[in-house]
């Protein structure tokens, strides 16, 4: 796959990222300097190996279904940038 | 000696016999850190709040294995009523609503947390260059980087400004900064430590674990942050040794591989030296000394940058301007979330969530991200197989000794193969441990082991050993100029 700075702008959106011309430049080259390298595992055969997402013999770790105290609600709001009365606030997502 | 320059064992032994007083370690502490500002250790310190706490100890009974010790914790880690910054713009204003299980485990301990320590931005890097807050200075030799990720945490028991500290781990960042630095680093096994109040970087590669100036005091932090944490369910509920007694254990007979894959084009010549010359010394305490191959080593770095980048794409897109945090104005909610996190990452995150969100990215996923999980089972595999004959892994923990800083700023690969002897456990999961092995141009060289999952105890105790062998860890950096 090319890595060309479409890609890094298409990539930057995805991200909800933005970049000026030549930071976009930059990154389009530093970019492909990586994937140039990751690219040694396609010399790799994994025919028949299982992919790893994490070491511990874990699947599904379940909690007895009891209410217990959480974090006092006004000390979660405190950090955040904008809020009143118990809800964040932001600009107006639905059209009229 | 200063008390800030000893070992928490030796302050313990002081304390029992109360020859010193908390408030005195307190003290020695907070007046060198005063010595020692330009270093930049910390995003920030507690003095007052740090010294009353140590003065409340003087005169109350001693409150566990920790008591009235100075600890430095890496701010990436909550503690209620704290800033928490992880090095970034974008969690500016954001105080953390609860205590990481491992710090609420020091303070049960008696600790005192004297300061939040510098660190790469979200803990991407190897050197503490990427910090929002400036770089840290190496203890050794101000003109070098410390390290990183952690580097702020190594820093500050090397310069004796704090006794222990906690940094976290996700390709390196604990073991490497420690072996820059002239430390013990200590990397636990994957579920060992929980990870509850650690801002998540790279969710199936962080674990928290200690910095300290000898095994023993490693030992010791280790066995108070370990355990099993209802609140972390990869957290492992698994009995915890007596650290520093399995430490003190024999290494006679003990089997110590040492993979050639780790000793080819690369590797500074004179780090090379130190390490051979710790094989020799581990073999003259009896320990039986095996060449072994680790095939898959030359993938370790590729197979990492594609699982963490693509874990840390996810982790990090809640930094939206919304729940905490910065915020950036907008006229609508996707500006918003455009504006704030462009002007509150810096560019090596942004480098890494770009590369993390194009190898999860239909029609990639396959090609690298499952092709890189498909490797790490490789890479997994070839510990398990290695561990069948031997006990522990001896390697060089970094290729080289600490670097100039802004060496290697320009080149994020260059920057990436300095992992390239430690990325490999947190892919498999085991645990591992930097120590001193030597001194190169003046700055420290690690020495790495590595041992099978929930075997630390193996750990300690050849590190133990091999510490018994020198004085190298009972060298300090900071001269007084």
């Amino acid at each position: 796959m090319k890595v060309d700075k479409k890609l890094v702008e298409y990539l930057a959106n995805l991200s909800r990222l933005e970049f000026d011309d030549t930071k976009l430049d930059e990154i389009t080259d530093q970019l492909k300097g990586i994937i140039k390298y990751v690219e040694k595992l396609d010399t790799l055969d994994t025919k028949d190996v299982e992919p790893t997402a994490h070491i511990l013999p874990l699947k599904n770790v379940f909690r007895e279904d009891k209410i217990t105290p959480s974090i006092d609600r006004d000390k979660i709001f405190k950090s955040s940038p904008d809020s009143d009365d118990g809800y964040f606030i932001v600009p107006k997502v639905i059209e009229e | 000696m200063e008390i800030c320059d000893k070992t928490i064992h030796e302050i313990k032994g002081m304390l029992a016999k109360k020859e010193i007083l908390p408030s005195e370690i307190m003290k020695s502490t907070l007046s060198r850190m005063e010595k020692t500002v330009k270093f930049a250790s910390f995003i920030k310190t507690f003095p007052e709040e740090a010294l009353k706490y140590a003065e409340e100890q003087d005169s109350a009974p001693l409150k566990g294995a920790l008591s009235g010790i100075p600890v430095a914790i890496k701010d990436n880690m909550c503690i209620e009523g704290k800033e928490t910054t992880c090095a970034s713009h974008i969690l500016r204003g954001f105080v953390a609503p609860y205590t990481a299980t491992v710090v609420q485990r020091l303070l049960n301990e008696g600790a005192i947390v004297i300061g939040k320590t510098n660190m790469d931005e979200f803990a991407m890097g190897s050197s503490t260059e990427t910090s929002f807050f400036g770089n840290t200075l190496n203890p050794w030799n101000k003109d070098m980087v410390p390290g990183g990720s952690s580097g702020g945490s190594a820093t500050s028991v090397s310069l004796g400004e704090a006794i222990g500290s906690l940094g976290s781990d996700t390709g390196g960042s604990i073991r490497q900064p420690a072996s820059l630095c002239g430390l013990v680093g200590l990397k636990p096994t994957y579920g060992r430590v929980s990870r509850y109040g650690l801002v998540a970087f790279a969710s199936s590669l962080d674990q928290i674990g200690p910095f300290a100036k000898d095994v023993e005091d490693a030992a010791i932090l280790l066995k108070a942050i370990s355990g099993y944490d209802p609140k972390d369910s990869t957290s492992v509920n698994t009995g915890v040794p007596d650290y520093t007694g399995e430490m003190k254990k024999e290494i006679k007979g003990l089997k110590i591989g040492v993979p050639k894959e780790y000793f080819l084009k690369g590797i500074d010549k004179e780090v090379e030296a130190c390490v051979k010359k710790a094989i020799k010394e581990l073999e003259s305490c009896g320990a039986e000394i095996k060449d072994i191959s680790l095939p898959h080593t030359e993938y370790a770095v590729a197979t990492y940058y594609i699982v963490a980048t693509a874990e840390a794409s996810s982790n990090l897109a809640r930094y939206d301007g919304v729940h905490y945090g910065l915020r950036e104005k907008a006229g609508n909610i996707i500006d918003l979330y455009k504006k704030t996190r462009s002007a509150g990452f810096g560019d090596e995150v942004k480098r890494r969530i770009i590369l993390g969100t194009y190898v999860l990215s239909s029609g990639y996923y396959d090609a690298y991200y499952l092709k890189a999980q498909k490797a790490r089972t490789l890479i997994k595999e070839d510990f398990s197989k290695a561990f069948e004959k031997v006990d522990v892994i001896l390697t060089p923990t970094s290729p080289t000794t600490a670097w100039k800083i802004g060496e290697k700023t320009d080149d994020p690969l260059k920057m990436y193969l300095s992992d390239i002897y430690t990325i490999s456990a947190n892919l498999a999961g085991i645990p591992a441990v930097s120590v001193n092995c030597g001194f190169s141009g003046g700055l420290p060289v690690g020495l790495q082991l590595q041992a099978a999952h929930f075997n630390e105890a193996v750990l300690l105790r050849s590190a133990y050993a091999f510490e018994q062998m020198n004085d190298y860890h009972k060298k300090r950096a900071f001269s007084g100029k």
